[in-house]
């Protein structure tokens, strides 16, 4: 038997959700594309946008807290509601790490730096991709989905190692740039650990559709530290 | 005058925040006669609802059952087509409140009330004040369900009857209206003739509403309307309660905390003072009345401290 407002609050609450979602998935597309074009008044936006994205949080989260007092939701929903002040905690950290990346921009200023862009472009598609597909799983409760998409973190990793290497080796070769080379490690770092987050979105995903509160287990970080462990 | 006073709600997401001086109190206890009370609530994210019609203006409201004090000086608006619960411990005067709405408590011997109850801009204690046109205005919805030992049919159309309608095509057009409202028709639409006693619990509630609608009120009272209920019947209750509040104003007396958080739109508390009469503690919207009080007694007793 349905709870007209409950049920209802619950579905605007996960269209709002996907709407943050798609406000952070923005963020980092934009924040990269101000790379690409060394655009700074365009980074200058990003940032400042991101008060947009830490305010639709907090009004999500208000929701939630006000149906936790007043609706009761119980089993399903309840593991639901928990879960969206979960994810969007996540989603308003990866709107920092777009804001970070239009912070970084803005640090280069109009500084000469040869950005590997065509990597970062790529990390960040994937990125964006894997949170995109792990929303549209948290709503559906799409649990295999869920399993599937944090795969996809190593991807990410790769070429975070690949981008990392090459930096290593330009700082040694050239030292006069190793400031730059710092610049393009926080711009992927901050790439690589969105797509990290995506894993704990996944994990909430199968927490609403089973109960189970586990970690996905991936490398959950741009080192694997099996070897060092 | 009173019923155009306009309710303000102020902002969208910051209730959650310290009350800050822009919210006039919302217990005018003190608040001298005629004065216009502005009733400054806050509702979480509904930036639809930009104002509201006061439909009920209560000021000042004293009412004695003999020598004693029942309640204290109670003065607070019940806002147009939006479900306003009244909660309190036993014996804070919340039914007394409710029933004082539509003028019950004349039934009461040695009853004697102070103030006003200000309905459609009538104050509906002024001495040239019909009851009984009151009663059809604000109907009422009791705790156990009462269908009259009659059939569904002539349940539903006692009211109208009443009021001199005679037309069996009129009357057939109300009841099912009436039960279509009420959401008990497609239930009982194939035992219109079927007494009314022979239903479930939660159906005689129902075509209680219907019974009470039928006499078209723009208020609807409701007594602690689902406790008699199982939980499915209350629930279809409380969506009733939803759905009708579009085209009707509810108040509702409930002990039952939870309901009162799950239905209603505006919460007020109240509370028996040291000379055991009741007083209003606080009104507000119910979203804030529930996660940030600004009252400690509303806090104890809306998390289960007190009461």
């Amino acid at each position: 038997m349905p709870r007209q407002t409950l049920d209802r609050e619950i579905h605007h609450l996960q269209d709002e959700v996907l709407l943050l979602g798609s406000m952070v998935e923005q963020a980092m597309l934009n924040a990269i594309d101000t790379l690409k074009h060394r655009d700074l008044s365009a980074a200058r936006r990003v940032y400042r946008e991101d008060d947009l994205i830490n305010e639709k949080r907090y009004a999500i989260e208000n929701r939630v807290l006000i149906l936790f007092a007043t609706q009761q939701p119980i089993a399903h929903d309840l593991r639901l509601l928990a879960a969206i002040l979960e994810v969007i905690t996540e989603l308003e950290r990866m709107g920092d790490y777009a804001k970070g990346i239009a912070k970084i921009n803005l640090r280069i200023g109009s500084e000469d730096i040869q950005l590997p862009i065509r990597e970062i472009s790529r990390m960040g598609d994937l990125s964006v991709g894997m949170l995109h597909r792990a929303l549209s799983a948290f709503i559906e409760e799409d649990v295999q989905m869920a399993y599937r998409i944090p795969q996809e973190d190593d991807l990410v990793d790769e070429l975070y190692n690949e981008i990392y290497r090459k930096n290593v080796e330009n700082m040694i070769a050239n030292p006069e740039e190793i400031d730059h080379n710092n610049y393009i490690m926080w711009i992927v770092h901050n790439i690589e650990r969105m797509a990290d987050r995506v894993t704990n979105i996944c994990e909430r995903t199968i927490f609403i559709a089973t109960g189970e509160l586990l970690e996905i287990d991936v490398s959950d970080d741009e080192w694997d530290d099996e070897d060092t462990l | 005058m009173i019923n155009r006073l306009t309710f303000f709600i102020v902002g969208t997401m910051n209730f959650l925040k310290p009350p800050t001086s822009i919210l006039a109190p919302l217990v005018t206890r003190s608040a001298p006669k005629h004065q216009n009370i502005d009733f400054i609530g806050e509702i979480g994210q509904k930036p639809e609802e930009e104002s509201l019609q006061v439909k009920i203006a209560v000021e000042n409201l004293s009412v004695f059952y003999g020598k004693f004090q029942v309640l204290n000086n109670i003065s607070l608006n019940i806002p147009q087509n939006r479900v306003t619960a009244l909660i309190g411990p036993s014996g804070c005067g919340k039914s007394t409140l409710l029933r004082s709405f539509n003028r019950m408590n004349d039934l009461v011997p040695g009853s004697r009330v102070d103030g006003q109850v200000i309905i459609n801009g009538e104050n509906i204690y002024a001495p040239n004040v019909d009851v009984v046109d009151i009663r059809q205005r604000v109907g009422m919805v009791f705790q156990r369900p009462n269908p009259f030992p009659m059939s569904i049919f002539d349940n539903v159309a006692y009211g109208p009857r009443l009021y001199g309608i005679h037309d069996k095509r009129v009357l057939a057009e109300i009841v099912e209206h009436s039960l279509r409202q009420a959401s008990v028709w497609d239930e009982l639409k194939d035992k219109l003739n079927q007494s009314g006693l022979a239903l479930s619990g939660g159906q005689q509630q129902r075509l209680c509403i219907a019974r009470a609608l039928a006499v078209e009120p723009s208020i609807i009272l409701m007594d602690e309307p689902a406790s008699a209920l199982d939980p499915i019947a209350t629930l279809k209750i409380e969506d009733l309660m939803e759905t009708l509040k579009e085209n009707y104003t509810i108040v509702i007396v409930t002990h039952n905390l939870q309901q009162a958080a799950r239905v209603s739109d505006f919460t007020a508390f109240l509370m028996i003072d040291e000379d055991r009469s009741g007083t209003l503690v606080e009104m507000g919207a119910t979203e804030q009345m529930f996660t940030n009080p600004r009252n400690k007694q509303t806090e104890d007793y809306v998390s289960g401290r007190f009461g």
